[in-house]
């Protein structure tokens, strides 16, 4: 504890130094040839400029369609991930018939699909909502089958020895095994999901943080597109942090075996 | 232990082989087996490793279906597992998210038993295995012994007929594995259950058995019926005596074939992890 409390100086010293680089690349609109700051805002006013979103009633619209998009596909992914994932890892058959066709649509980016998902859903907002489920779901997915198939069978023959059936081994023994890696998962996916939403808001979007964003540049509002970035930033730090305390608390005794 | 119902506990083998593999990797592990085990008896299968010991408990328990021949406890043929025929591990299968009391109380969660009665059975089974104050733990939390231990209970809570060990202290070390032997016998004083024990150890089997059925290498089969008549309690000074010296040499005439066992390389890291080479060096 002492050890790393010695070592905050030297971090915040280096978070203040790169503070420093940018006003000062920023005032003297520094040109490097090949990458140039005449158009970077200064952090004085990016500061006001968030000062400034943050004291106005924009914010909120903002932030609430952004959270609500996130919250509706990354809880389905979860579902659907999770369920799919117990199914494929316990089953044969399902592995078999789910997993190829998955495969295939799992390397597409969440961002290719933008277009097509335009044209599939009725509205924009589901086809943004689709869009962060699509990101969030095949890390989710795959944790899970991983989680699941990296159960000791021990534990599952000694579960059946002790008189458990098919569906208390799933609930007993599968399924608990399986949650620190469904956890990480979810950790993934949130973060996943936050980037396939930005995107998917800059290009169809009506509010929401990442149009915010695209909106300012196209409004040539500058300081207000380093806001937006920031609070991307921010929200997906937040809501991983979020997930993985979460995921922390429904696995008590991974920690202990950790600590000790 | 006054609520403890005893059951019976009688097995018949006829003829019994099991095959493990498959195509052309297969293999008799044991062949044609006869043999009897009355109820309450404490039965020792002694044999070389890979000699097929653990695949016959591995049928007893349920896990393993016989290729040809007969297996039957109390004249019924085992099919499947049963909380009936209970198994030890060599290393534990204790849940690791279920805290101790909860594990022991695991079979009586799957007959449906509600919450409080079902943590005092544990409680007092706990108690009989000298665990009582480690019934909040998480299974990690205890040593080896304990852990086997709070396995052992787990088991018998279920108040199976028969009692299946696979070389339950083999990973202990000489000490707790001594005092183990010596719980065990209590415990079994207390629980007159059918107990069939696998192991490699010469002194652990005449230790702890009635009877120590020896098994040839692979394909296994019995090739003595050796009954003991030590007396009980047996305490550790049994080891040193002139009958239990005399039998010791008999067994060891009988395994001489038994190659050295083939243990696990250690490194000083600990044991060396083949699944997953440190990423480090990839990198």
């Amino acid at each position: 504890m002492t050890r790393n409390l010695k070592r905050w100086p030297v971090r915040l010293t280096s978070l203040l130094a790169c503070l420093l680089f940018w006003q000062l690349a920023a005032n003297v609109k520094l040109d490097l040839g090949l990458l140039t700051f005449t158009y970077v805002p200064t952090p004085k006013a990016v500061l006001d400029a968030a000062w400034q979103l943050l004291t106005s009633s924009t914010l909120l619209a903002h932030l609430g369609s952004s959270l609500s998009r996130v919250f509706a596909g990354y809880a389905t992914a979860a579902l659907v991930g999770v369920a799919l994932g117990l199914l494929i890892g316990r089953s044969k058959w399902a592995e078999d018939t789910l997993l190829p066709p998955l495969e295939v649509l799992r390397p597409i980016p969440a961002v290719a699909w933008i277009p097509l998902a335009i044209l599939m859903f009725p509205s924009s907002e589901l086809s943004m909502v689709f869009i962060t489920f699509t990101g969030a779901l095949f890390p989710i997915l795959l944790n899970t089958v991983h989680g699941v198939e990296a159960v000791d069978p021990r534990l599952v023959a000694s579960a059946r020895s002790l008189g458990a059936g098919r569906w208390a081994i799933l609930r007993e023994v599968v399924l608990p095994g399986a949650l620190p890696s469904i956890v990480t998962g979810l950790a993934i996916g949130m973060g996943t999901s936050w980037f396939c939403l930005v995107t998917a808001e800059m290009i169809s979007g009506q509010f929401g943080i990442g149009y915010y964003t695209w909106e300012s540049y196209t409004l040539q509002n500058y300081p207000d597109i380093i806001v937006g970035m920031l609070l991307i930033g921010v929200l997906g730090m937040g809501s991983s942090a979020l997930v993985k305390r979460l995921g922390a608390l429904a696995t008590p005794w991974y920690r202990t075996r950790r600590a000790s | 232990m006054n609520s403890y119902q005893q059951a019976p506990g009688r097995i018949d083998g006829r003829g019994l082989s099991i095959r493990l593999g498959h195509g052309s990797e297969a293999f008799e592990a044991v062949q044609r087996l006869d043999f009897a085990v009355e109820p309450g008896e404490f039965v020792c299968i002694l044999g070389p490793s890979g000699c097929g010991k653990s695949t016959l408990l591995g049928a007893l328990a349920g896990h393993l279906v016989p290729s040809s021949g007969q297996l039957n406890v109390d004249g019924q043929p085992v099919a499947g597992p049963s909380p009936e025929r209970g198994m030890v591990f060599q290393h534990h299968t204790l849940l690791p998210w279920r805290s101790v009391l909860d594990n022991v109380a695991f079979g009586l969660k799957m007959q449906g038993l509600g919450r409080a009665e079902r943590h005092r059975q544990a409680r007092e089974m706990l108690q009989l295995v000298g665990l009582a104050d480690f019934a909040g733990r998480w299974p990690n939390q205890l040593s080896g012994g304990m852990q086997q231990r709070a396995e052992i209970a787990r088991v018998l809570i279920n108040r199976p007929r028969l009692l299946l060990m696979d070389e339950p202290f083999g990973a202990l070390d000489a000490q707790t594995r001594a005092r183990m032997q010596e719980l065990l016998l209590d415990i079994w004083a207390s629980i007159r259950t059918t107990v069939v024990f696998v192991t490699h150890d010469i002194d652990e089997a005449l230790f702890l058995a009635d009877r120590i059925l020896v098994m040839s290498p692979r394909p296994g089969r019995f090739i003595e019926d050796l009954r003991l008549d030590f007396a009980r309690p047996r305490r550790a000074s049994l080891l040193t005596s002139p009958e239990f010296t005399h039998l010791k040499r008999h067994c060891l005439a009988l395994l001489r074939h038994e190659e050295g066992r083939e243990l696990p390389r250690l490194t000083p890291l600990g044991l060396p992890d083949t699944d997953h080479p440190p990423l480090r060096i990839a990198l």
